[in-house]
């Protein structure tokens, strides 16, 4: 018997520097967007863009380079804004070519990027 | 090209019952641009994961919305069970099924009382939420809460619900039915509520599949999409079909939410009449560890739920993506090109809640 949908867990590593190229192969293939976030594991920041196909989900994590600017998917996902910007305000990692910058101001948060990789030492 | 004038509207507006903010760019009366600005109300709830250990992070992530709360506790159980590889036990599915469908129920008769204040029609607002009020005292006599209830915990759920119980709220509901039939009725036919709505903020098939909406925004553009037919909880023992329609304005996400009411009376009366006997809960043994994604329909959409586990008490990341989140695009797309006066209504069809997007 198949996996139940909910349960398939599907996480594809991928460089930051062949992201766009990946990313717009899952656009044309038809996946929607459905988040992308930063998190850190085991001590390294990356980031989890979730795509949705049918109701199967597939995640492309991203380790977040060193110098922490990594390239914008908006021009493929434009609905992406949302993400890169939170991100950008809460982490303090930088988008390249971001369609929508609210250049840090998108929260209004009481402790700017709360969980910097810079401040947490 | 006329004069454009920059019109702000929110954080705080009548029609706003959380901030929001929003430039909308106007020529003579007609929205060329809107601007989305939020951040006003930032909790920082997924931080808390850092001093919360992972059984008590439930009733924070509950108070992620006061309104699908119980939605949001079965998403972090979800996940942080998915994590641990925690097999729930059946009957548990079942009522977490129950009191996520009598929480869909609760959220849309709450958006139908707002949309009807926000077009004037104030009996129709007293009227939905005096029809919500019995599904708010089946979850206080069912779980002890009218908002936060805390009955879902990772493994199960804390309180089971007897077959009287069961019958009750079968029954509450079917009585209920005939005067929500005749409350929907106004909505869907009544010239002045249709005035507002009809032909207003249309998003196309394409535009809703291109922007990446979720929820009953996504269905009113035709587009089949719910997370239910993933098969998570016991929804793919009940025969879940979702409720769809095509014109894609604020009168099909009106009409969605409404027959999705009523589809929820059914759903439930199923899941009463299936639901086995057997144990509520599994103790959970140990601590998360690895990634895991899980994701609910709540009443506005999809929402994600994403834990990281380092086999301590303390999860290293939670993240939670509200349905809201992913329809500020849209609902700005549909913004563009409609009459400042309409702008309110069509906000309010978005049905957006702003203290999940903020968390």
């Amino acid at each position: 018997m198949s996996e139940a949908k909910h349960l398939i867990q599907q996480f594809v590593p991928v460089q930051a520097s062949g992201l766009l190229e990946k990313v717009q192969d899952m656009k044309r293939e038809g996946y929607r967007l459905g988040q992308a976030c930063a998190a850190k594991e085991k001590g390294e920041f990356h980031l989890l863009y979730s795509f949705d196909k049918d109701h199967v989900l597939t995640n492309l994590k991203v380790k977040v380079p060193e110098d922490g600017v990594i390239p914008s998917i908006t021009a493929i996902y434009w609905p992406a804004f949302i993400y890169e910007n939170e991100i950008q305000d809460l982490f303090g990692f930088t988008f390249k070519n971001l369609s929508l910058d609210y250049g840090g101001k998108f929260f209004k948060v009481a402790e700017p990027t709360p969980w910097n990789p810079k401040s947490e030492v | 090209m006329g004069k454009r004038t920059i019109i702000p509207f929110g954080p705080q507006h009548p029609v706003l019952p959380e901030p929001v903010h929003l430039d909308l760019v106007i020529e003579d009366e007609k929205v060329v641009e809107a601007i989305p600005s939020i951040g006003y109300i930032h909790r920082g709830l997924e931080k808390l994961v850092e001093k919360r250990e992972y059984p008590e992070m439930v009733y924070v992530i509950e108070r992620v919305c006061g309104i699908c709360s119980f939605g949001h506790g079965w998403g972090y159980c979800k996940t942080v069970e998915g994590n641990m590889g925690i097999e729930v036990p059946e009957r548990a599915e079942f009522l977490r099924t129950i009191w996520h469908e009598l929480g869909r129920m609760h959220s849309h008769l709450l958006w139908l009382g707002l949309v009807a204040d926000g077009f004037g029609f104030e009996s129709l607002f007293m009227h939905s939420w005096r029809l919500r009020e019995t599904v708010l005292d089946l979850f206080e006599k069912t779980t002890g809460g009218r908002v936060i209830f805390s009955v879902c915990k990772v493994g199960g759920v804390r309180k089971d619900i007897s077959a009287d119980g069961l019958k009750e709220i079968v029954d509450a509901l079917a009585g209920i039915r005939a005067e929500l039939k005749s409350l929907t009725d106004v909505f869907l036919d009544d010239y002045s509520v249709k005035n507002r709505l009809v032909g207003v903020g249309k998003l196309s098939y394409d535009e809703a599949a291109e922007l990446c909406a979720v929820g009953p925004m996504v269905r009113a553009s035709g587009i089949r999409q719910d997370m239910r037919l993933d098969g998570h909880g016991v929804y793919g023992q009940l025969d879940f079909e979702p409720v769809l329609e095509e014109s894609g304005d604020c009168y099909a996400r009106c009409k969605v939410r409404i027959r999705e009411v009523f589809q929820s009376i059914d759903l439930i009366a199923k899941a009463a009449g299936l639901i086995p006997e057997g144990e509520i809960s599994v103790q959970a043994k140990g601590n998360p560890e690895g990634s895991f994604v899980a994701r609910m329909e709540q009443p506005r959409g999809e929402a994600y739920y994403y834990s990281i586990g380092n086999g301590s008490k303390f999860l290293e990341r939670m993240r939670v993506r509200t349905p809201t989140n992913m329809n500020i695009p849209a609902m700005v797309k549909t913004l563009q090109g409609c009459d400042l006066a309409d702008v309110p209504m069509l906000i309010l069809t978005v049905d957006p809640c702003i203290s999940c997007t903020e968390r």
